[in-house]
C-alpha cells in the first residue's frame, strides 16, 4: 500500500505518495514553481537552482524537483529570499547569454526570456562571461548548434542519451569552459547524430534549433522559372496550429492548404499521398518475404523493419549496422514523394524535371538529412529540394502576414495530393502498421481487417512496445502458405525502445514477422520538427486529432485511394515491386561506424 | 621545537607492527558496541563537513543490502590541506584497521582507497601494505577486500557524491541528495564515505575508548585533529592539536610576529583577520562564544606583505576551474566574483560593486548543488568584508 504524506506549500496543505518531489507535490497544490532544467520526459537533473524553494528550518533553499517532499514540510515557494535568489540565478544566466534575442529563432518560444521577463531581470546586473567567438556549428544537414545561447541545462544530453540511447551529446570540460560537446568536440556532422531532433525541441532556448531553409523556399517562389511543389507529412496537420496560437490538438488540414497556396506555392500536394503507396511498396515487400520463408523455405531477412523514419534508419546504420538486411528497402513517404514529383508528376504537367523544386514539410529534423542523402536521386536530379519543419512551415505564415484564422478551407491539389485515412496514421506511433496490416491482410485473405471499424486498438497508445498478432485465416489461394499463420508485429517509438527490439533481434530471440520502428518518443507527432513544448499530454492529444482525421476519411485503406490505383496504372504498370518501382521507390542503405 | 599548545600524539604516534593485531581483538567484539563507542565518543568527519562518523556508520548499518561499500576518501585536494598524505605514508595500518571496523560495522565486504591523483607515488607502498592487510584478515577468515581507485584530479571528486561518480565512471559532477550515500551510494548501494583521518580517529577511539578520546577537545568537537600548518609561518608542517584551540593561541605558537590573517579551512573556509584571533575557536559550532570554524586541518597563516586581493583572486580563479559546471550559481558565480574584484581593482566597476557580488555569494551560499559553490562565500565574503581596502585601492 502507499503511504501518504502531508505538507503545507505556501499555506495550502497537501497530500501526495511518498516519495513525491516538492514540485510535483505544488503542482497538485495548484502552486506554480519555475524550472529550466526540468522536463517531464526526461530524469531530473536539479542543476539549474531556478527551483528553489524555502523549506523551514533548513539552512539552505532546496530545488523543489530534485527533492522529495517529506511529512510536515513547510515551503515557501514565493517568499522575498526565494524571488530574490532566483533572479540573482537568472541574472547569472543572462549574464552567460547571447542576448541578442531580435535575430534568435527562439525569441518569443524562450524558457530563459520569459523567466527574465517574469523576474524582471534585465543584463545589467553583472558583467558578461560570454565567451567571444563562439561558432556556430552548421555542419549538419539538421541541425544548428549555437552554444553562445547553451544555458547548461543538459536537457539536450538528457534527451540524447536517455530517450534515444544515442549520445552524439555530452557534457565536456569543467567549471567555467564546461560545455554540451560531441565526441572530441567533432562538428555534427561527423559523429553518431541521428539528426532526429529530439534535442531541438527539448531545448529550452536557441541553442539547438532546425536548420532552416525557408529563406530559400522565398527565392524559388519568387522565381518565374521554378515551379514549386509542396507537400505536408501527416503529422504537420494535426500540429502546425500550436505555432499559429491554436492549441494542441486542433487539425488545420484545410486552413493549411489554403496558407500554402496564399505563400505562392504553384502546387500544394500531400505527402499522405506517398504514404499510401508506402504501404503498397512495403505491404507487398512483407508479403514477399513471407512467401519467401514461408513457401519457398528461402533464407529471408524477417523481421521486416520500416524505414520511414530517417532518424531510426541512421540509428540503425551507425547501431546495428549487421541488421540492414531487415530493414523494408522502401524509401519513406517523403523520398518516394521527391522522385515521383520530378518523374510522374513533372511529365504529367509539362514542367521540366529541372524546373520543379519539390518542398516538404515535415514533423522533423532528420527529414533534411535524408533529402541530402547522396542516393536520394533517383529521379536523375535530387529528388527533395528542402525539408522544412512544422516550425518553419508556421514562421514563413507569419512571415507572409497571413491571418491564418480566418482562412476558409481548402482542398490539396491532385494528382498527388489524395490519401486514405490509413495514409494519415502514419503521424503517429503505430500508424504505419495499422495502415500495412488493413491493406495486407485484405490482400492476403481477400477480407478487411477483422477489427471494429478497422481500428487496430493493439497499435496505439504511447506505450513503449506495443505487439500484437493477426491471424491469418481463411486466404486466397494463391496465399493458401499463409493459412493458420498468426502475424506477429511490433511497435516501438524513440531509438531507446528501439534499441530494446535490436537487442532482441542481435539475441535471435525476436518473435516477430514485421516491426514498426519510429525514431521520436510518440511517433511522427512528436517529431523533432513539432512545435515546442512538446510533451505526454500534447502528444496525446495530437494523437487524438491523428485518429479522428483517418475516422473523416471516406477511404481508409491505402490500397484503396483512387490515385494510387492510377498511377499503378499509368506510370508503374509492372505494379508494387516492380522493377521502375524498384528503381525509384526503394534504396538501399550504408554500414556506419558507432563513433 | 617547542609547543606551548597542548599536543597530542594520537593519529601518528606509537605506531607499530601490533596495529593489526589491536584490530582483531576490537572485531572480536560485538558491532552494536563498536558503534556505541563511536556514538559516544562525538567523533566527527575529519574531511570538513564534520558529519557525526557512528550516525553514518549507524546509518548504513541499518541500510538492508546485500552489498554495500567503504570507501576511503583520500582525494585531498583541499588548498593547504596534506595530513591525509602523510597518514597514508606514515600509518597506513591505521587506516586499513578503520575501514575494517566500518566494514564490521555496516556489513560491508568491499571497501576501496579512492587515491588522489597526485598521490601515485603512494600507490607501491599502499599495495604492498593491501597485500600484507588481506592476507592476514583471511587468516582470521575475515571477508573484506580492499582496491585503490585512482582519481583524475579534479578537486570536485573531493565532494564524496562527485567521487562515487568518478568511481562509476561517470562525469565526476555532485548528485542531488537525498538519497544519501548511506542508502543509496556506490552503484546504489549503501556506502560509507569517510575521510582518512577519519578512519584512523574511529580505530584509535575504539582502541582508547571514548572516555579517553572525550577528554581531548571541547564540547561539540572532541578529541584532538591533524593540522596542515603553511604560509608565513617558521614552522610549517603537520601537527596534532587538541580540538577547541583559540586561534590566538595557534598564532602565538605558529605565526611569524606579523601575522594578519589566517585562513582556516582553505580555500573553501573562512578568513580570519588579526583583530578576530581572540574570539576566534577552532572546532564545530556548540556551546562556544564568539566564532568557531571548522576545518579539515587547513590553516594558512599571511603576513603583512601579502596582498588579500591577490589571494582572493587565487581562490576565485581555483573555483571558477575546479567548479564542476553543472549548476548555475556555482558554474557562472565564481567567474562573476573574480571578474567582478578584478574590475572593481581596475576601477572599471565602482566599489559599491562589492555589495552586489556579496549578495551573489550568499545567493551561492544557499542555492548551489553541493558543498563547493555553497562554501565559496566564506572565503569571499571573509576576506572582502575584512580587508576591503585592499580590494578597492
Amino acid at each position: 500500500m502507499e503511504n501518504y504524506i502531508t505538507l503545507t506549500i505556501d499555506n495550502r496543505e497537501v497530500t501526495v505518495p511518498e516519495g513525491t518531489s516538492i514540485l510535483q507535490a505544488a503542482h497538485k497544490a495548484k502552486v506554480n514553481i519555475p524550472t529550466l532544467c526540468y522536463h517531464e520526459d526526461l530524469c531530473v537533473a536539479g542543476n539549474c537552482r531556478i527551483c528553489v524553494v524555502e523549506v523551514e528550518g533548513s539552512r539552505t533553499l532546496t530545488a523543489s524537483c530534485s527533492t522529495p517532499a517529506s511529512n510536515g514540510m513547510v515551503i515557501h515557494t514565493s517568499s522575498p529570499v526565494v524571488r530574490n535568489a532566483r533572479k540573482d540565478i537568472i541574472a547569472l544566466l543572462v549574464s552567460e547569454h547571447n542576448t541578442q534575442c531580435t535575430t534568435c529563432y527562439r525569441s518569443l518560444n524562450c524558457e530563459l526570456q520569459s523567466l527574465a521577463a517574469e523576474y524582471n531581470v534585465d543584463n545589467t546586473r553583472y558583467l558578461s562571461v560570454l565567451k567571444p567567438n563562439i561558432q556556430v556549428d552548421r555542419s549538419s544537414w539538421s541541425i544548428e548548434k549555437d552554444d553562445s545561447k547553451c544555458v547548461r541545462c543538459q536537457r539536450c544530453v538528457r534527451t540524447c542519451s536517455e530517450l534515444q540511447h544515442v549520445n552524439a551529446i555530452t557534457v565536456a570540460h569543467k567549471g567555467k569552459d564546461m560545455k554540451i560537446s560531441t565526441f572530441m568536440d567533432l562538428p555534427l556532422n561527423e559523429v553518431v547524430c541521428v539528426n532526429c531532433g529530439q534535442c531541438v525541441i527539448h531545448c529550452p532556448t536557441g541553442a539547438l534549433t532546425e536548420r532552416r531553409y525557408y529563406d530559400d523556399i522565398w527565392e524559388a517562389i519568387g522565381d518565374p522559372n521554378k515551379h514549386v511543389v509542396i507537400n505536408t507529412a501527416p503529422s504537420v496537420r494535426v500540429a502546425l496550429g500550436e505555432t499559429l496560437d491554436y492549441p494542441p490538438g486542433q487539425r488545420v488540414t484545410g486552413k493549411m492548404v489554403a496558407a500554402m497556396k496564399k505563400l505562392g506555392f504553384d502546387s500544394v500536394l500531400d505527402t499522405d499521398f506517398t504514404a499510401d503507396l508506402t504501404i503498397m511498396e512495403e505491404g507487398s515487400e512483407l508479403l514477399l518475404r513471407l512467401k519467401k520463408a514461408f513457401r519457398d523455405k528461402e533464407n529471408v531477412a524477417l523481421p521486416m523493419i520500416s524505414s520511414c523514419s530517417p532518424g531510426w534508419v541512421k540509428y540503425i546504420e551507425h547501431m546495428y549496422p549487421e541488421h540492414l538486411d531487415n530493414l523494408s528497402t522502401c524509401k519513406s513517404p517523403q523520398q518516394m514523394f521527391g522522385t515521383l514529383a520530378k518523374t510522374y508528376y513533372a511529365h504529367k504537367i509539362g514542367v521540366k524535371p529541372e524546373d520543379i523544386v519539390s518542398v516538404s514539410v515535415m514533423p522533423c529534423a532528420a527529414k533534411k538529412y535524408e533529402a541530402n542523402r547522396p542516393e536520394m536521386k533517383a529521379s536523375g536530379f535530387q529528388d527533395i529540394d528542402a525539408g522544412l519543419t512544422t516550425r518553419e512551415l508556421g514562421r514563413m505564415i507569419r512571415q507572409a502576414g497571413i491571418d491564418f484564422g480566418k482562412l476558409e478551407d481548402e482542398k490539396f491539389d491532385s494528382m498527388m495530393g489524395d490519401s486514405s485515412g490509413a495514409a494519415v496514421l502514419f503521424g503517429a506511433t503505430g500508424g504505419v502498421m495499422e495502415a500495412a496490416l488493413r491493406t495486407v491482410y485484405e490482400i492476403v485473405t481477400g477480407r478487411p481487417v477483422p477489427f471494429k471499424n478497422l481500428n487496430i486498438m493493439a497499435a496505439r497508445g504511447l506505450e513503449k512496445i506495443k505487439e500484437t498478432s493477426i491471424l491469418l485465416k481463411g486466404c486466397k489461394p494463391e496465399w493458401d502458405f499463409l493459412e493458420g499463420v498468426e502475424l506477429r508485429v511490433a511497435v516501438a517509438h524513440g531509438l531507446k525502445n528501439a534499441r530494446t527490439i535490436m537487442e532482441q533481434i542481435k539475441r535471435n530471440e525476436s518473435p516477430y514477422h514485421f516491426i514498426e520502428i519510429m525514431a521520436c518518443p510518440g511517433g511522427c507527432i512528436g517529431g523533432g520538427g513539432q512545435p515546442i513544448p512538446t510533451n505526454d499530454a500534447i502528444r496525446k492529444k495530437r494523437i487524438a486529432a491523428i485518429y479522428a482525421e483517418d475516422e473523416g476519411k471516406e477511404i481508409r485503406k491505402s490500397h484503396e485511394n483512387p490515385e494510387i490505383v492510377q498511377i499503378y496504372k499509368d506510370f508503374l504498370p509492372e505494379g508494387p515491386l516492380g522493377k521502375k518501382s524498384h528503381k525509384l521507390l526503394h534504396t538501399h542503405y550504408t554500414k556506419r561506424n558507432r563513433y | 621545537m617547542k609547543l606551548s599548545l597542548k599536543k597530542v600524539d594520537l593519529i601518528l604516534g606509537s605506531y607499530s607492527n601490533e596495529e593489526y593485531k589491536i584490530l582483531f581483538e576490537m572485531l572480536s567484539r560485538n558491532s552494536d558496541e563498536i558503534l556505541k563507542d563511536l556514538i559516544e565518543s562525538g567523533l566527527k568527519g575529519r574531511g570538513g563537513a564534520g558529519f557525526p562518523t557512528g550516525l553514518k556508520w549507524k546509518l548504513c548499518a541499518e541500510a538492508v543490502s546485500d552489498d554495500k561499500y567503504i570507501i576511503c576518501n583520500a582525494d585531498e585536494g583541499e588548498p593547504g590541506t596534506f595530513k591525509d598524505r602523510e597518514i597514508l605514508d606514515r600509518v597506513p595500518k591505521r587506516v586499513l584497521a578503520g575501514m575494517a571496523l566500518a566494514a564490521k560495522v555496516t556489513g560491508a565486504a568491499k571497501g576501496y582507497i579512492y587515491l588522489r591523483a597526485e598521490y601515485s607515488f603512494l600507490v607501491n607502498k599502499l599495495q604492498k601494505e593491501l597485500e600484507e592487510f588481506h592476507k592476514i584478515l583471511k587468516s582470521n577468515n575475515i571477508k573484506f577486500n580492499v582496491e585503490i581507485f585512482m582519481g583524475c584530479g579534479a578537486y570536485i571528486c573531493g565532494e564524496e557524491t562527485a567521487l562515487l561518480q568518478s568511481m562509476e565512471g561517470k562525469r565526476g559532477e555532485p548528485r542531488n541528495k537525498p538519497p544519501f550515500p548511506t542508502t543509496t551510494g556506490y552503484l546504489g548501494k549503501p556506502t560509507v564515505v569517510n575521510n582518512v583521518e577519519t578512519l584512523v580517529s574511529a580505530f584509535m577511539v575504539c582502541r582508547i575508548g571514548p572516555e579517553e578520546f572525550k577528554k581531548l577537545g571541547i564540547q561539540g568537537s572532541s578529541g584532538s585533529k591533524l593540522f596542515s600548518v603553511s604560509g608565513d609561518t617558521p614552522k610549517p608542517g603537520i601537527y596534532d592539536l587538541e580540538f577547541g584551540l583559540s586561534l590566538a593561541e595557534f598564532v602565538d605558537e605558529f605565526g611569524d610576529g606579523d601575522t594578519k590573517a589566517v585562513q582556516v579551512g582553505g580555500a573553501s573556509g573562512f578568513c580570519v583577520p588579526r583583530k578576530k584571533f581572540n574570539e576566534t575557536t577552532i572546532g564545530y559550532r556548540g556551546g562556544l562564544t564568539g566564532d568557531s570554524l571548522p576545518t579539515g586541518g587547513s590553516m594558512m597563516l599571511f603576513n603583512s606583505s601579502r596582498s588579500m586581493y591577490n589571494i582572493l583572486r587565487n581562490y576565485l580563479d581555483f573555483f571558477a576551474e575546479e567548479s564542476c559546471g553543472q549548476c548555475t550559481p556555482c558554474r557562472i558565480g565564481c567567474q562573476q566574483l573574480k571578474n567582478g574584484i578584478e574590475a572593481v581593482k581596475k576601477g572599471e566597476k565602482d566599489p559599491e560593486y562589492l555589495n552586489q557580488l556579496l549578495k551573489l555569494s550568499d545567493t551561492m551560499k544557499i542555492t548551489s548543488k553541493c558543498g563547493l559553490g555553497q562554501s565559496v562565500a566564506n572565503s569571499f565574503s571573509s576576506i572582502v568584508t575584512n580587508f576591503t581596502e585592499e580590494m578597492i585601492y
